[in-house]
């Protein structure tokens, strides 16, 4: 893999954990307010992931889309001011954390209705297949949308009229608070899809060659006419389901054994699993993240002075990122009602 | 020039003309293609058309709906069909979370231009899983725009107005008016697809309908015209927006108003336009306005009591007299 993918990849790592555990910071704060579901022990997936598609493929994603979109490419600036509600946010401050979108990098929405992510992934590739254009369109889900009727209904339709669709399950093994073996009969999410005659493999999410490696095959076999794909990313997140959720009904030492990864994990290992502070946080904050950073280095792609030369340049965008938020003027209703209704614009409707 | 269409034949021909017209329309619902629509409103587009754009689906209402979602999101028209109204429950959450809030929640960087077509209504003895009405829920959706034409004309018209905007939209089609004839002129310059229409002008009393009502309706007042009542009636065509324009002119006029709907009366559709309309037009009116609605119960089986839970063109004639005769005692006394 060429350099500069790996050290692309890991700065986004780098940038989502350093953006997640700010937004923590300010959601404490008060700057910013409603549900917030952090992305901290997935960076892999999304790093992995978005770096194998090209730019005229979609992304479709969730509620835990804040790292999505900052790897696809959306500043800082905008994902953080949309989390502060400010008319300068992504989507205008109308969103908020759960409904972030970009078109003009074909980032086509956050959407908070568990599993909604599949029809509409669907309905673009169904678009993408009409016009017989190379295009892709990744969807991403959670382990939790694997038991919604949509989730089914849009495998069989992909599958059915061979549309070009990469499913990426996120499996952190928790619908909000309910284990996998607690909410899934066949807990084995790739099992499940390969019924839709879909091909379907399970790989280790925490590690983000191995997850931009099966991208890139899946990504090939979709434009050589493959027809849809799956694959499930098996990943942790160290905090709870949202900020609202301490998640303290996932046992200590299996948070322990995710950070057990690495030697700094293994510190805090007699550490009670209490609610984390960030500076807990940026102690585990080796993980995924620390696992990549051991390969770059061993491999002699990365000196440590680089990592912490990235991990400043990142706190830098973060901190301006918050600065151009807070300074950022709020939307108006005059600007809402704009926006429900500038389709019809030009329309007489009476 | 017109010619003599049957309601579903005139929404046929403005699928066809649409999808003549524009390679980007296209639609998919159950039964559409091969078989031809279960109403015959697809009947012949699989042939000219092909199955990309004229998709048979599987019976997964809420799935093919979010397709239609994510199509439009790129450009896409497609044009949903949900075989009957009483399905469009499964279908909510892709309408209502998906289609009505994407354009406000993406900050005006996204348009959904997805009509949904449905048959519904009470037709004949389908019981009550199939012989449902749910526009009060529908209108009660930020986003959405809701099209409820009663005559060939209008659903041509409406139709291909529905396709060519941008908005997501919702045309609620009557299962008893299908086979109901009327003139289309395909040349005719169509008025805004929600203007409500004068079907009939008069001076003593407004009645205020829409779909197959506004159809009993004109009966009605036909009946009334005898006994020396001569009635307005106004069809809406729109539910969402609703034109108070034109209700509240006629109402200024005749002084008395009778809201007349199929569906359930309690925090029915015309509750809305019943309470709207006493708000702007209070000091203009005689006699407080009248609802006339279905009961607020599950549509039975048996037809004597299917009939008896909707307004039928008596109730309508009997209602109006009384609006009438209320309004004139209240006048001398």
């Amino acid at each position: 893999m060429e350099r500069e993918t790996l050290h692309r990849m890991l700065r986004d790592m780098l940038l989502c954990r350093a953006f997640e555990e700010r937004a923590a910071e300010e959601y404490s704060k008060g700057n910013i307010v409603g549900f917030l579901h952090l992305y901290p022990g997935e960076e892999a997936v999304a790093a992995g992931v978005i770096n194998a598609a090209g730019p005229s493929d979609y992304i479709v994603s969730n509620y835990r889309e804040h790292g999505h979109a900052l790897v696809r490419g959306t500043p800082a600036r905008e994902v953080m001011a949309e989390l502060f509600g400010k008319a300068t946010g992504m989507s205008r401050g109308m969103g908020g954390s759960m409904h972030m979108f970009d078109p003009e990098r074909r980032f086509m929405g956050g959407y908070a209705i568990v599993g909604q992510t599949c029809p509409i992934a669907v309905g673009i590739a169904y678009a993408v297949a009409m016009r017989g254009l190379p295009e892709v369109v990744i969807c991403f889900l959670g382990d939790g949308a694997v038991n919604q009727g949509t989730f089914h209904e849009s495998l069989n339709m992909a599958s059915l009229w061979r549309l070009p669709v990469l499913f990426v399950c996120e499996n952190n093994h928790y619908a909000i608070g309910t284990e996998i073996h607690r909410h899934s009969a066949v807990p084995e999410v790739f099992k499940r899809v390969a019924a839709y005659n879909i091909p379907a493999e399970k790989i280790d999410g925490m590690d983000v060659l191995k997850v931009h490696e099966a991208t890139k095959h899946a990504l090939e076999r979709i434009r050589r006419g493959g027809g849809p794909q799956f694959i499930e990313c098996e990943t942790y997140r160290y905090r709870g389901h949202s900020m609202a959720d301490p998640g303290t009904y996932r046992p200590a030492v299996e948070l322990k054994a995710y950070q057990s990864w690495d030697p700094i994990a293994a510190a805090i290992r007699d550490v009670e699993f209490k609610y984390p502070t960030p500076e807990e946080l940026a102690e585990v904050g080796s993980d995924n993240v620390k696992l990549f950073v051991d390969h770059l280095i061993d491999g002699e792609h990365l000196a440590a002075a680089d990592v912490e030369e990235m991990k400043q340049d990142v706190q830098k965008i973060v901190d301006d990122a918050v600065q151009f938020a807070l300074q950022s003027a709020k939307p108006t209703m005059d600007s809402a009602m704009d926006y429900l209704n500038h389709a019809h614009r030009h329309e007489v409707l009476m | 020039m017109s010619q003599e269409l049957l309601y579903w034949q005139a929404l046929n021909r403005a699928m066809d003309h649409e999808m003549a017209a524009d390679d980007s329309v296209f639609t998919l619902g159950e039964d559409v293609g091969l078989y031809g629509g279960s109403y015959r409103v697809t009947e012949g587009l699989y042939a000219k058309y092909g199955e990309w754009r004229v998709r048979d689906t599987p019976i997964s209402e809420n799935g093919f709906t979010g397709l239609g979602v994510g199509a439009a999101l790129v450009g896409m028209r497609p044009v949903v069909e949900i075989m009957t109204i009483n399905f469009m429950l499964l279908a909510l959450d892709s309408i209502v979370n998906g289609a009505a809030k994407i354009p406000l929640m993406s900050g005006g960087r996204l348009k959904v231009p997805l009509v949904v077509r449905v048959p519904g209504g009470i037709a004949r003895q389908l019981a009550a899983q199939h012989a449902q009405r749910l526009e009060h829920t529908l209108m009660n959706v930020p986003g959405l725009r809701i099209a409820v034409p009663s005559t060939p004309q209008d659903a041509y018209w409406q139709l291909r107005q529905a396709i060519a905007s941008d908005d997501p939209i919702i045309l609620l089609e009557h299962e008893l008016l299908y086979f109901t004839k009327g003139p289309v002129d395909f040349a005719a310059e169509a008025p805004p697809m929600h203007r409500a229409i004068v079907r009939r002008q008069g001076r003593d009393v407004t009645i205020v309908s829409y779909s197959r009502h506004a159809v009993l309706a004109q009966d009605a007042a036909s009946e009334l015209a005898k006994e020396g009542i001569e009635a307005a009636v106004i069809d809406l065509r729109s539910l969402k927006p609703v034109d108070w324009d034109t209700c509240a002119a006629s109402v200024e006029k005749t002084h008395r108003l009778l809201v007349v709907e199929e569906d359930c009366r309690f925090a029915g559709a015309g509750a809305e336009i019943s309470a709207a309309l006493t708000e702007r037009c209070f000091y203009s009116l005689d006699a407080p306005v009248q609802r006339l609605a279905g009961l607020d119960i599950p549509t039975p089986y048996n037809g004597a009591l299917e009939a008896a839970s909707i307004p039928q063109i008596a109730d309508i004639v009997a209602a109006a007299r009384q609006l009438c005769q209320a309004a004139s005692e209240s006048k001398a006394a």
